[in-house]
Parts: C-alpha cells; sequence; structure tokens
C-alpha cells in the first residue's frame, strides 16, 4: 500500500503550464520567470483580498491581545506517510498560535528552492498549504520565494510566520499550573515522528503508519470556548516529544509532575516500530497532538470535548502536577516501578544491539 | 503488544517481588551482564522495587562503553581522511575520544554516516566507488555475524573499497576478568540472553565449575529480569552454582549455527583492550588474515595509538561491578550526557546514562 498521497492527484488539480520542470536559478531572479512562477504558481493557488494586494507586505488591522509567531521547516524527506513539508509548515504555525491560546488568522509564507528541485514536488507541496490553510482556516498574505544552487539546499526549506488574535477567555501561562492539576494530552504519542523516521534514507521499513500532522486550533478553541481560564497551559510537543514538554514545565514552574506509562495513549504499530528501533516514544517529535493543563475538577469535561472533536477521541490524561520532587517528571512504569523522566540529551540515536 | 506485554505484567512481576521476599535470608550481590538489562532494570524502577538484601551490579555489557579510547582516536583518524566515509551505529556518535567525538568530527566536515546494518556500508561502498567506506564494526557476539556477512558480501561481490575497523568484545572472558579481580564481590550472574542467542551456552559451563558461581542465561523485560534473578537467588540460597537458561523461548543450548559459522569464517579470536579494565587476552575479534584486504587497520596502516584514558572517569570499577554511577563524585557535575568524561555517560546501554535518565541526579528525587 502506498502510504503517499500527492495533493495533486487527491485535488485533481494539475501542474500548470510552466516554461521549466524543475527549479532554475532563474525563477530566484526576480525576472520573468519568478514572475510566471508566482503569477501561475503561488498567487493563483494560494488566492486571497489581502495577497492579491501584492504588496510588500500584507497590510490589515488587528485589535486587541495579539499573538505573533515563526518556525523554519527543513523535513527530510519532503513526502513523508500522512503529509509533507507544506501542510507541516501551515500546521505548525497555526498550532504555535493555538498554543497561546491565539485564534491563528494570517501567516505568511517564504520558500528556500533548491536549484533542480521537479515543479511537480513544489507545485504539490503549495497544494497541500492551501488544503492545510483552508481546514485551518487561515490566510496566506505574504510570502518570499528564493532559490539556492543545487547543494545548498536539501529541495526545499519553508519559513512561516503568523498572527492571531488571543481568545477572549484564554489565559495561557505557565505560571497559573498549580498541583493539583491534571496533564492531558491530546491524542496518540509519537506517530509523525515515526511516520517520518520509517522513510528516512536507510532506515526504510514496512509500515502503514501515517503521521498526524494537523491544525489543531479548531480543537483547542472549543476546550478555550467551554473551559476557558481553566485551560491554565497548552503546548505542542514537537521535537523532544511529550517528555520535554513536561520537563520545561516542571522546570520553569518549579513543581514536580508525576506520569503513567499505561495512561500514555500510543498506537501499538508507533509502539512496536518504537521497540525495534531502541526509540522511547515519550522522546519522540509529534504534530498533531498537544498538551493541556488545567484543574482536576476540569478534567473530565476536558476530556469530554475534545472526545467530541474528530482529532481528539483518544485524548487522556496521562499524569498530574504535584509539590513533591520540583523540576522533576517522574514516571510510574508498567510494574509500578519509578523511573525519572529526563531533558533528551541531543538527537535520541539508534542503538547498537 | 502480543509477546511483549506479558512480559511487562505487573501482577506476574509482583508474584516474583513476593517470592523473592520470602526466599532471600541474607544479602547476595548479582552482576546482569549486559547493558540493555542495566537499562531496563533502571527504566522499569526494578532496582528500587527488590528486597533490600538484593543487590543489582552492572556489568560490562555495553560495547560502546568497553570500547578503547584508542579505537574511537583510530576511528575519528579514518573518517577525517578525504576519501573516506566511515559508518558507525548511531550510539557510538557521542563517545568522547581524547580530542572529539565523531559526531563533533562529523560537524567539522569528516563524512560519518549512521546506518543501521553493516550491509547498508558494503552498499554505500558499492554505489560509491570513488570513496573508501569504512565500517565500524562495534559490538560483542551479537554484532558480529552481520558484522561478518558484511566483509563475505563485499569479498563475494569483489567490492574493494569496503573494509571494516573491528573492535569486537567477548562476554565469557570478561566474566573470567571480573571473577578473578581480588575485589571481586559478585555472588551470581545473569548472562545476556542475546549474546547466547548466538554464542549458546556451552562457554559458561567452565565458568561454573571453576568459579563455583550461578550464572542464569536471562532476557530483558521485567518479567524475564525478575525471574533470572528469582532462580539465581534460589540456587544461592540452596548454596548450588548451576547454569540455568531463564531466556528459553530465544536461547537454544547451542545458539545460532549458521551465524557462528559466519563468525568463524571471518574472524580469528584475539587480545583486546576494554576501556577501563585493560587488556583481556583472548577477548575480541579480528579480522583473519585471508580478509585482510577487509581490515581497515592493515589497509590505512593505521599505527596503535596510545592514549590516555581520562582519569577522572571510573568506567573500569563502574563496569567491574565495584562502584555505582551514584558513587563517582563526577557524576551529573563533571560528567553529563551533553559532556561526558566516559562512554558509560553517553551509550544508550550505559550504567551512568541509565542512573542519570532515569533515576534522576540523587537517589533521593524517587
Amino acid at each position: 500500500m502506498s502510504t503517499e498521497v500527492r495533493p495533486s492527484i487527491a485535488l485533481n488539480c494539475p501542474l500548470p503550464k510552466l516554461d521549466f520542470d524543475v527549479i532554475t536559478m532563474g525563477h530566484g531572479s526576480g525576472g520573468l520567470l519568478t514572475h510566471r512562477l508566482l503569477e501561475s504558481g503561488v498567487f493563483n493557488v494560494l488566492k486571497n483580498e489581502l495577497l492579491d494586494q501584492q504588496h510588500d507586505g500584507a497590510i490589515f488591522h488587528l485589535e486587541g491581545k495579539t499573538a505573533f509567531t515563526t518556525d523554519s521547516y527543513v523535513i527530510s524527506p519532503l513526502f513523508f506517510p500522512g503529509g509533507n513539508i507544506g501542510e507541516l509548515a501551515v500546521n505548525g504555525s497555526v498550532n504555535d498560535l493555538a498554543m497561546c491560546g491565539a485564534i491563528p488568522q494570517y501567516l505568511s509564507l517564504s520558500f528556500i528552492l533548491e536549484e533542480g528541485l521537479p515543479m511537480t514536488d513544489f507545485w504539490d507541496i503549495l497544494l497541500s498549504i492551501r488544503q492545510a490553510s483552508e481546514r485551518a482556516g487561515v490566510k496566506i498574505v505574504t510570502g518570499d520565494t528564493k532559490v539556492v544552487e543545487k547543494g545548498k539546499g536539501d529541495g526545499v526549506f519553508i519559513n512561516t510566520s503568523g498572527v492571531g488574535m488571543i481568545h477572549p477567555q484564554a489565559n495561557v501561562h505557565v505560571n497559573n499550573i498549580q498541583a493539583g492539576d491534571q496533564i492531558i494530552v491530546s491524542g496518540y504519542v509519537a506517530t509523525h515522528g515515526v511516520a517520518v523516521m520509517s522513510k528516512r534514507k536507510g532506515l526504510e521499513f514496512e509500515t502503514s503508519i501515517q503521521s498526524d500532522t494537523r491544525a489543531v486550533n479548531h480543537m483547542v478553541k472549543e476546550l478555550l470556548d467551554q473551559l476557558g481560564e481553566d485551560v491554565r497551559f497548552l503546548r505542542d510537543p514537537t521535537r523532544g516529544g511529550v517528555a520535554t514538554v513536561l520537563n520545561e514545565i516542571a522546570q520553569q514552574r518549579k513543581l514536580g509532575i508525576t506520569l503513567k506509562q499505561t495512561s500514555i495513549p500510543i498506537e501499538e504499530q508507533v509502539e512496536g516500530a518504537c521497540e525495534l528501533l531502541g526509540l522511547d516514544p515519550i522522546y519522540v517529535a509529534n504534530e498533531g497532538i498537544f498538551i493541556a493543563v488545567v484543574p482536576a475538577d476540569k478534567a473530565e469535561e476536558a476530556l469530554r470535548i475534545l472526545h467530541l472533536h474528530e482529532f481528539g477521541k483518544q485524548a487522556a490524561v496521562i499524569g498530574e502536577v504535584v509539590e513533591d520532587h520540583p523540576g522533576k517528571v517522574v514516571m510510574l512504569s508498567r510494574i509500578s516501578g519509578k523511573r525519572v523522566v529526563s531533558m533528551l540529551t541531543g538527537e535520541q540515536l539508534p542503538r547498537i544491539c | 503488544m502480543k509477546y511483549l506485554s506479558e512480559y511487562r505484567d505487573e501482577e506476574i512481576t509482583q508474584g516474583y517481588l513476593q517470592a523473592l521476599r520470602k526466599e532471600v535470608t541474607r544479602p547476595w550481590t548479582i552482576m546482569e551482564i549486559c547493558g540493555g538489562q542495566t537499562h531496563s532494570l533502571v527504566k522499569n524502577g526494578i532496582l528500587d522495587m527488590l528486597p533490600p538484601g538484593i543487590t543489582m551490579v552492572h556489568g560490562p555489557g555495553c560495547p560502546v562503553c568497553v570500547t578503547p579510547l584508542s579505537i574511537i582516536d583510530e576511528a575519528i583518524a579514518l573518517a577525517e581522511r578525504p576519501e573516506v566515509i566511515l559508518c558507525s551505529f548511531g550510539d557510538m556518535l557521542r563517545v568522547p575520544g581524547s580530542s572529539r567525538s565523531l559526531l563533533e568530527a562529523k560537524a567539522r566536515g569528516a563524512d560519518v554516516c549512521i546506518v543501521y546494518s553493516p550491509l547498508e556500508a558494503v552498499q554505500l561502498a558499492a554505489t560509491n566507488p570513488d570513496r573508501e567506506v569504512i565500517f565500524f564494526a562495534v559490538g560483542f557476539e551479537t554484532t558480529a555475524p552481520a558484522n561478518a556477512l558484511s566483509v563475505v558480501q563485499a569479498h563475494k561481490q569483489n567490492i574493494s573499497n569496503y573494509s571494516i575497523l573491528a573492535s569486537h568484545v567477548l562476554v565469557p572472558p570478561a566474566m573470567e576478568a571480573i571473577l578473578s579481580d581480588p575485589e571481586n564481590k559478585i555472588d551470581a550472574f545473569l548472562a545476556a540472553g542475546h549474546v547466547c542467542t548466538i554464542m549458546g551456552m556451552d562457554e559458561y559451563d567452565p565458568i561454573v565449575e571453576k568459579y563455583k558461581v550461578p550464572i542464569v542465561v536471562t532476557g530483558f523485560e521485567p518479567v524475564d529480569l525478575l525471574q533470572g534473578i528469582y532462580m539465581a537467588v534460589m540456587q544461592l540460597e540452596k548454596g548450588v552454582a548451576k547454569l540455568e537458561n531463564q531466556y528459553a523461548r530465544v536461547v537454544h543450548r547451542d545458539g545460532n549455527k549458521l551465524a557462528r559459522e559466519a563468525i568463524g569464517e571471518v574472524f580469528d579470536i584475539s587480545d583486546r583492550t576494554w576501556r577501563g579494565i585493560g587488556e583481556i587476552p583472548k577477548s575480541g575479534y579480528e579480522v583473519k588474515d585471508d580478509y585482510r584486504k577487509f581490515n581497515a587497520r592493515l589497509k590505512f596502516q593505521l599505527e596503535k595509538m596510545v592514549v590516555k584514558e581520562n582519569e577522572d572517569c571510573i568506567s573500569g570499577a563502574i563496569m567491574k561491578g565495584l562502584k555505582k554511577p551514584f558513587q563517582c563524585p563526577n557524576f551529573g557535575t563533571k560528567c553529563k550526557p551533553e559532556h561526558p568524561l566516559g562512554a558509560p555517560m553517553v551509550s544508550s546501554e550505559g550504567a551512568c546514562a541509565a542512573y542519570y535518565q532515569y533515576a534522576g541526579m540523587k537517589e533521593e528525587v524517587l
């Protein structure tokens, strides 16, 4: 089974006729080729009233407290089971805004393309950017395209920045976390990281694991609509995984965290892949889930809200904030033994045996 | 997960813990040989659940940890040659050499490539005929068959730009070295299940016989480890010393014949220096003369490097089970995974890394 669905096929949207079938240095020159690429490619696909102004920047009104974020995307491979770098770049910045308690509104989009990139790859990435931004309800309002010589990039690098107004009821801050609060994870852990790894050069293994890359802003908005300030803290456990986020909380807030290994939701085949590769799933990167900290008496309600959402069916309470062992995360193992969950040092490297 | 969850069952582990509490009448010190077992003990919190009479000490069975500084330096020197692509398993990369690690050499421009199998390195050699591909063949008897196979494959395919830097070590001679140490306090061993999967159990009979020490071939999951400990304690309490097999679902008495043949085809038994322990006679594998053109040491005429191990690192005492990581004055202060003094702090099977990662920096945290 092929797990990679090209957006151009899925959306029945073929590549328009362009002069070249690969990206050339000329596409970044600012001249005619750039113009054609932008006109028939970027502007046409991502069309909206702000982008259509084609200023040097987007001009719009923002009212009230605003969140502003930026992130760069250098994932390899560009296309992985369940997604590609384009939708990742949209979802990532949308999710970062949502984690601030904001309603994501506008994104910027900058490409650094490597000479020789197949035009079809660029087109597919662009289409999935459109699809992801439509799903998240955000507009791409300004951007940039540069081309670097072959060998000086890795196909495509993308930077997105985003702005969004803070939800009127939101007050998301690590200092709001209290001992006794419950830690909720909104879905299966480690899925994205393992899906990407399954296609890494030299590590290809047969699996149907798909990345869960997605925007979680709608789910977060429902939580904030109904629980308001009781959503004390939000964070998406991307690089470094769940363990890293919880360590950051424990260290910043100078409180302890206890985790229960058996409560952490994980897909069976993801868990199996982690066993084989010698990876600890709580350190593996995620893209489609978030961690929420809520007071104990609101945990059930938060789970009820999340379970109603299509991406929140596996949401679960995985741990608790405690007064004991400040700054440390302690996990109750499957056999009820205790271990400290420390910060990840460097990259998780596959072991010898 | 089928065939795993059964061995992580809380009820069964509690059963063994209760039985142990009942049986233990005096203090016993048991060494688990393999670093994978050490990590499982610490990661699952088993050390703190055992009855106070049982002390687990952690053996030398971490291939990364026992690789001497001189061989790491050899690997780095090879990697820094412009024509070389040095392939290695991932967890060798962070191990400190005398001046830097392979990871730092990579950052400075050396072509260091993480592979998951030595056959990938052979493939890399085939597709890069203008480069010299060297596989850093580290490991115990477990990784030796695949490494041997890579040499056989390269030979069959006439791939002349492939060679291996062998740093293989063997378990039984290390056990003998530990048992002959006058400071040795070990009452029983849990032998490494994976090593015995390849080599079988026969090599351990003479050790049991000579040193009158119980040896239980043991697996890696919580139930395996507790059952292994229980079997060892039962022998100790009864005053007998036998070779037993807890890991019978994987380990057969005569091991894996094909794998052993592959080893015998390519490797000779040789003396080997162990980091922190010193030279142990007949404790490693070196590439046979018949396959000398695949021996990176000969191919690149490496001279034996004389380097000084870091005196602040007590890895030798740790791997001989004489000291625990917490007893090292530099543990968690001068020596951390991000700037290690020795390999046990960075290897995924190192005892110091296990204590640092899972047990926190101080015992009282738990």
